[in-house]
């Protein structure tokens, strides 16, 4: 793939590729540690013909967004913890219309209001399941500042694909890391881009929900001839409201099933310095994301450095889960070491998917980053 | 000959869900009737509407039609309408969706004068969840959830939607019906943020605790409170006390649009004109 050279943040760079992958939408509100995002697509999105709005409200932000999504257009919102929690309702509503968006939540200190300005890791599990109901959420986490950028033109693709909600999350660490990051080319994200499916069709035989048991909606934009209609309600193939029985329930298993069935096409993990291990006593194998990884990596280098094999898994599609991967990987190596900045959010997942009770974790939760040599430390301690 | 709403409703969802005699339908008619009269095309609307009685309203026209979350509708349609500045967009709420829970919408979508159009169906209650007080319900009243009566005091929507900055603002009631069609076809047309407030019966489930148990008794109790704006504007203070004013009750010309505005912002973004300033407030003559 080629490459060109950038110099920004994370935040910004988070801004440029929604742009570069077709979005012409922005809705949001001022929250730490997120803000510029909006701040530098305010600028973007004009130039292109498309519009950013700074809504009343974080709600609002999600919804205006949500509701120039529907209307046909790639659309984003970004925001922190406090908005997701804000935004859960309308996250919901565009799981249950299948309509695509991305939300770039750039995590800080919680619950609550917590420590705005400092990192965390703390809406891992609140990225599953923001809203109430059943779906499957995804979520990316981007693990550098190249990431902020490939991630989120990843969100926008998967968004359109799978039509639902794709979360992106980065952290204050990471958004507002300066440097140099090698990105794809603009020509490269064009070429990557795979729209939304639109049917051309009669109007009258027009199913927007009318698809296979684990296929996605066929969402028409809007004004173009195929009058349809959104609702949160359950509904049937042609979006309108019913409670009968057997469509309520199809519909809600096709939200699992279209996700359920192609983690392939979601799933996204780096294997670093795993390349040599094969199962010998003192392999250690750390497991973290995001911010924490690049921590990971420098803690490894020292810990090869001192003889001691170890390396990192790191998932950047969070949810779902890379299962399989992961749970080989876990149950073939015994020392094991999750990082967090939270308090084994992901952990238990590492444990669901391993079956195993006996993981070493390192956790931190006081807004301040893990250092490389903590995560040396801790091994030496642990193992 | 008669009107024929058949071309505008989608015929397969008759009949609505709402009650025998309810006003929701005469707001219904004399919106396709204002539609029909300005001669839009169906497939350049977009009719958004929230939670409630009134959510259903999308559902039966043959528009392109969303049903929201609670209050948020006008939230909504703001991405709708600015990503599609070229196209008609109409919010339909109940009193407790556009007042209560989505009150910070609603005063932000008259502050923003983004060319919406916000039928507000005000029936005085919670009508869908049976009769829980909102924002509109008069003192004194009973409510499922303030049986002693309702303590909490009341908004006039028209004069919060005045002051939050809407530049159009009218009141009708169902009980005129022709009246209804002509302020939404002025609204319509006006390029702005459009507010009626249109005052309908639930006889159901405000009626019925409270001495209006027939559509008609409720029917003639908004008729009982509500007084053109001509008349209201002659009477004393005292005099207008729970009273409420129908017709246009504002109508700014001069105000711009958010949308068109917008362009300026785009303009600005592209290079091709320098920084706003308080010119670009003003609609040019």
């Amino acid at each position: 793939m080629e490459l060109r050279e950038i110099i920004s943040t994370g935040n910004d760079l988070a801004a440029i590729a929604a742009v570069d992958a077709g979005c012409e939408f922005f809705g949001g509100y001022p929250i730490t540690p997120s803000s510029e995002i909006m701040h530098t697509i305010s600028d973007l999105l004009p130039e292109m013909g498309g519009a950013a709005i700074q809504m009343e409200d974080e709600i609002a932000g999600i919804a205006a967004a949500v509701g120039a999504a529907m209307s046909g257009v790639r659309s984003l919102t970004a925001t922190s913890g406090p908005g997701v929690s804000l935004k859960a309702e309308n996250l919901g509503l565009a799981q249950m219309t299948e309509v695509p968006l991305v939300l770039v939540n750039v995590m800080r200190g919680g619950p609550s209001t917590g420590l705005p300005t400092r990192v965390s890791q703390g809406d891992v599990r609140q990225a599953r399941n923001p809203s109430h109901g059943d779906y499957r959420s995804i979520t990316l986490c981007a693990g550098n500042l190249a990431e902020c950028y490939t991630e989120v033109v990843r969100a926008f693709n998967l968004a359109d694909r799978f039509m639902q909600p794709v979360i992106v999350l980065t952290d204050e660490t990471i958004g507002h890391m300066h440097g140099k990051a090698m990105i794809p080319t603009l020509e490269e994200v064009k070429k990557g881009i795979v729209p939304r499916k639109s049917f051309d069709g009669a109007p009258e035989d027009y199913r927007p929900y009318g698809v296979g048991a684990d296929e996605a909606a066929v969402l028409n934009p809007m004004f173009k001839g195929y009058r349809y209609h959104f609702t949160g309600l359950h509904h049937d193939a042609k979006g309108f409201p019913t409670e009968e029985i057997e469509t309520c329930r199809k519909l809600i298993q096709r939200l699992e099933d279209k996700v359920m069935m192609h983690t392939d096409e979601i799933e996204l993990n780096e294997e670093f310095m795993l390349d040599d291990f094969d199962g010998s006593e003192g392999e250690v194998l750390i497991v973290a994301y995001g911010s924490v990884s690049l921590a990971a990596k420098e803690a490894i280098r020292h810990l090869r450095a001192e003889g001691i094999k170890a390396g990192l898994f790191r998932p950047i599609t969070l949810w779902p889960s890379p299962a399989k991967r992961m749970g080989e990987l876990v149950k073939a190596t015994k020392n094991v070491l999750c990082v967090e900045l939270n308090i084994r959010q992901y952990t238990e997942e590492v444990e669901r998917v391993s079956g195993r009770l006996d993981l070493e974790g390192l956790y931190k939760v006081n807004g301040r980053a893990i250092s490389p040599y903590e995560i040396v430390n801790k091994v030496k301690e642990v193992f | 000959m008669a009107f024929n709403y058949d071309n505008y409703l989608r015929l397969e969802k008759m009949p609505t869900l709402w009650c025998w005699g309810c006003g929701d339908g005469v707001i219904l008619k004399a919106f396709i009737r204002a539609v029909d009269k300005l001669g839009w095309n169906k497939d350049d609307v977009c009719v958004v509407s929230g939670i409630g009685c009134s959510g259903r309203f999308s559902s039966y026209v043959d528009f392109n039609t969303i049903h929201t979350t609670h209050g948020r509708t006008v939230a909504f349609a703001t991405g709708v309408k600015l990503a599609n500045p070229d196209k008609h967009v109409v919010c339909v709420a109940g009193d407790g969706d556009a007042l209560a829970i989505g009150g910070n919408h609603t005063i932000h979508g008259c502050r923003r004068n983004i060319d919406i159009n916000f039928i507000v169906i005000n029936n005085f209650i919670y009508g869908l969840t049976n009769s829980q007080t909102s924002p509109t319900t008069p003192q004194g009243m009973w409510t499922v959830s303030q049986k002693a009566g309702n303590i909490d005091p009341t908004f006039d929507a028209c004069k919060l939607a005045i002051a939050a900055g809407a530049t159009f603002v009218a009141r009708e009631k169902v009980t005129e019906p022709r009246k209804l069609e002509k302020v939404f076809v002025e609204g319509f047309k006006h390029r702005g943020f459009s507010f009626f407030d249109i005052l309908s019966n639930c006889h159901i489930n405000l009626g019925r605790k409270n001495k209006m148990q027939s559509a008609m008794e409720n029917l003639s109790w908004i008729d009982s409170i509500t007084v053109s704006k001509k008349k209201y504007d002659e009477m004393t203070p005292d005099e207008q006390l729970n009273l409420l004013a129908t017709g246009i009750l504002k109508q700014d010309t001069e105000a711009r649009e958010y949308c068109d505005m917008y362009e300026d912002i785009k303009a600005v973004q592209q290079g091709k004109r320098g920084l706003l300033t308080q010119d670009d407030f003003k609609k040019k003559i």
